[in-house]
């Protein structure tokens, strides 16, 4: 039998995530809540996408909704998650757990948090590998030092036994690291991993994440407040706002030159370190609550070039020349075109 | 470990003596010893000579040391109502209760954490509803009218199960046991329940409250990030922290069960420490109720020590030394 393609041909290996109008609601005593609509993005074989947003924009969620361990009530409710070409936001429990850890690592914020106290850091890292990998305990042992060396973590074969409270900060992330990358996952899902180390620690890890990532050929999407990382980790950024995608596109455009309004004011207000970022420079506002989006474009209220057709219809990802984003100004066909103000370099 | 130990025993120190203190109160204020032993017929020697014996014409802190003294080598005297040494008269009891105790701690246990798992990684099934039901009516009802509705249901009507005392016992040693006759082991069943009742709705409650919370911590979250089945997730990861407080409460508790058997045996005519208390009390013998208070007080102490001891065995936290504890 002839193996049936669904990509065209000739654009090399197809990308190993893809997520196509992902749609995540949660159902409240007093109506359904969208958290994510529309969520559109792809993730190349190796490639590291940033993922940025004000608080609340759904960044978490995206990732949950791909390692499929969404918090209920909350629920998929549309579009598609497809890894290496095979859909995977429907799948039953078992096949997706078999996923987790294996074809997905996840990487959590807050590294105090994420490792059982009760377990030593090898037992953790053992009980992940033989999950997925066929591995006697001498092997997995051996193998657990390895990573805790690999990830930087010094005498190794000695902190292998120690407990996560014997760790500081930093070296729990390390850890949190090694537990993520342990049965080789194509793909890693890392939320705000620095987000919640002392600032002096936060390059160390990055640099870590970046080097291990490139090495194992790992793709990343890594959700961060920290535009300075994301300039120099990020091949590509997506831009979320209030559930949707606001602006994609390689790495250099978006951040020297973004076309959304919205990225623009994000660009213009980077804090000097990583302060999550609650307040645009220029732009009034707040995000709205998932109760309150906008009909239209749902940055229409704070758009400083917000014009009648964004309050009516909602725009989707248009074709910058550059990026893409989501606004009505990149429509050929809408009556107020982009303005070449959206410039910082 | 050997330094916590001993630190832990030292802390028990101050507690025992207070209860020594109260103990020794009742004897020194609390009826008159010397009357009540006389009874109606005596010289006026006869009364000096036993103040003299009992040590009633020493001062206060001489007395205390004493009964001290004394209690430490386990004499606590004469029972005025039975004449015969409270040592003998509470060794010969105490099998009946802590066989009683064990079982209904155990029941408290087996059933209590199982379905407290159950019901916290179960939350909206129809058994979970059932089971939090039940323990509603285990907790607010009060002991001896578990009892008595047992009694009336297996005892009366179904006539199943004895309705008083322990059936036969064996005698292995000094120590009676009732586990080893069909009819020791029938009549234990109905006072172990009634007498684990509580507890047992109290740990399912606990363990399932506990379960809730640590479900919804990172680390479990993360364990199933990692593609961990839910056995190892809800048995190895979850469970296991949820004991750390359940071992605490449990083991106060166990102390509790010792101490509130009094009501059930009174309901069973159970012959343990506690009917002898009730008994005592009826009859001012207050050797027997200092001794008894004393021992609580002992059992309830061991208990806290075993109880630090197994915490410090689950959690590894408690294991470093202090200085590297704050270090994070
Ligand atoms: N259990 C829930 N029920 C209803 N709404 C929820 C629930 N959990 C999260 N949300 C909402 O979903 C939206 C997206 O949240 P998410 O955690 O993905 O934001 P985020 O972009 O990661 O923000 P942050 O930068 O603060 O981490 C938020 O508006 C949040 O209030
Ligand atoms: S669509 Fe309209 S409101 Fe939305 S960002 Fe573009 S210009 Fe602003
Ligand atoms: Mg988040």
């Amino acid at each position: 039998m002839m193996q049936v393609q669904d990509r065209p041909l000739g654009r090399g290996p197809g990308p190993i995530l893809e997520v196509r109008d992902l749609r995540v609601e949660f159902p409240t005593r007093r109506g359904v809540l969208t958290a994510l609509d529309g969520v559109s993005f792809d993730i190349a074989p190796g490639e590291v996408l940033g993922v940025v947003g004000e608080s609340g924009a759904g960044k978490s969620m995206t990732g949950a909704a791909i390692i499929g361990l969404l918090e209920p009530p909350g629920r998929i409710a549309g579009g598609e998650i497809r890894l290496n070409g095979r859909r995977i936001d429907n799948l039953p429990y078992e096949p997706m757990r078999r996923i987790r850890g294996r074809e997905i690592g996840a990487i959590f914020q807050d590294p105090l948090t994420t490792l059982n106290p009760l377990y030593t850091v090898g037992r953790q890292l053992i009980e992940t590998m033989q999950t997925h990998l066929d591995l006697s305990d001498r092997e997995a042992r051996q193998r657990a030092i390895g990573w805790l060396e690999m990830v930087g973590i010094p005498a190794a074969a000695q902190r292998v036994d120690s407990y996560p409270h014997e760790f500081s900060g930093g070296m729990r992330q390390r850890v949190v690291i090694a537990l993520a990358l342990c049965a080789e996952p194509k793909l890693i899902v890392a939320d705000e991993p620095t987000t919640a180390l002392d600032v002096s620690i936060q390059a160390q890890i990055i640099a870590l994440l970046k080097r291990l990532a490139r090495e194992k050929g790992t793709a990343m999407m890594l959700v961060t407040h920290d535009m300075g990382v994301i300039a120099e980790t990020a091949d590509r950024v997506a831009v979320m706002y209030a559930g949707r995608v606001a602006e994609i596109g390689p790495v250099r455009d978006v951040v020297k030159a973004p076309k959304h309004p919205y990225t623009d004011g994000l660009m213009a207000s980077i804090p000097p370190l990583d302060r999550k970022v609650h307040h645009l420079a220029g732009i009034e506002g707040a995000m709205p609550r998932l109760s309150a989006i906008p009909r239209g474009c749902a940055f229409n209220p704070r758009c400083p070039h917000v014009f009648d057709r964004c309050r009516v219809e909602r725009p989707e990802l248009l074709d910058t020349g550059t990026t893409r984003a989501a606004c009505w100004l990149y429509d050929p066909a809408s009556e107020k075109q982009a303005p070449e103000l959206f410039r910082h370099a | 470990m050997l330094a916590f130990v001993i630190s832990r025993i030292l802390q028990a120190i101050p507690v025992m003596l207070a209860v020594a203190l109260i103990s020794f109160a009742m004897f020194a204020y609390v009826g008159d010893p010397v009357s009540i032993m006389l009874g109606q017929d005596f010289t006026e020697a006869q009364r000096t000579q036993l103040i003299h014996d009992l040590g009633l014409d020493q001062s206060f802190l001489m007395q205390f040391a004493t009964f001290i003294g004394n209690a430490v080598q386990g004499n606590f005297g004469l029972s005025y109502r039975l004449s015969r040494p409270v040592a003998e008269l509470i060794a010969e009891r105490a099998p009946a209760t802590l066989e009683l105790a064990f079982c209904a701690a155990a029941l408290a246990m087996l059933i209590g954490v199982p379905m407290g798992v159950y019901t916290g990684l179960y939350r909206n099934s129809w058994l979970s509803r059932a089971f939090l039901t039940f323990s509603l009516v285990g907790v607010s009802l009060p002991t001896f009218l578990i009892g008595i509705l047992l009694i009336l249901i297996f005892s009366v009507w179904l006539g199943w199960l004895p309705s008083f005392g322990r059936g036969e016992v064996v005698q292995l040693g000094w120590w009676s046991t009732g586990f080893l006759t069909w009819s020791g082991i029938k009549a234990l069943i109905l006072p172990s329940v009634t007498l684990g009742m509580f507890q047992l709705t109290l740990i399912m409650r606990l363990v399932r409250a506990e379960m809730l919370e640590v479900l919804r911590t990172d680390y479990i979250k993360f364990a199933r990030a990692r593609g961990l089945g839910n056995r190892a997730v809800h048995f190895g990861h979850a469970l296991k922290n949820t004991l750390v407080p359940v071992i605490t409460i449990a083991g106060l508790q166990l102390g509790g069960i010792i101490a509130f058997a009094i009501v059930t045996e009174t309901v069973f005519q159970w012959p343990g420490m506690g009917l002898l208390f009730i008994q005592s009390v009826s009859a001012a013998d207050i050797p027997v109720m200092a001794a008894y208070l004393m021992l609580i007080a002992l059992i309830f102490v061991t208990i806290n020590l075993v109880v630090d001891l197994l915490y410090y065995l689950v959690d590894p936290r408690l294991r470093i030394g202090r200085g590297a504890a704050g270090g994070h």
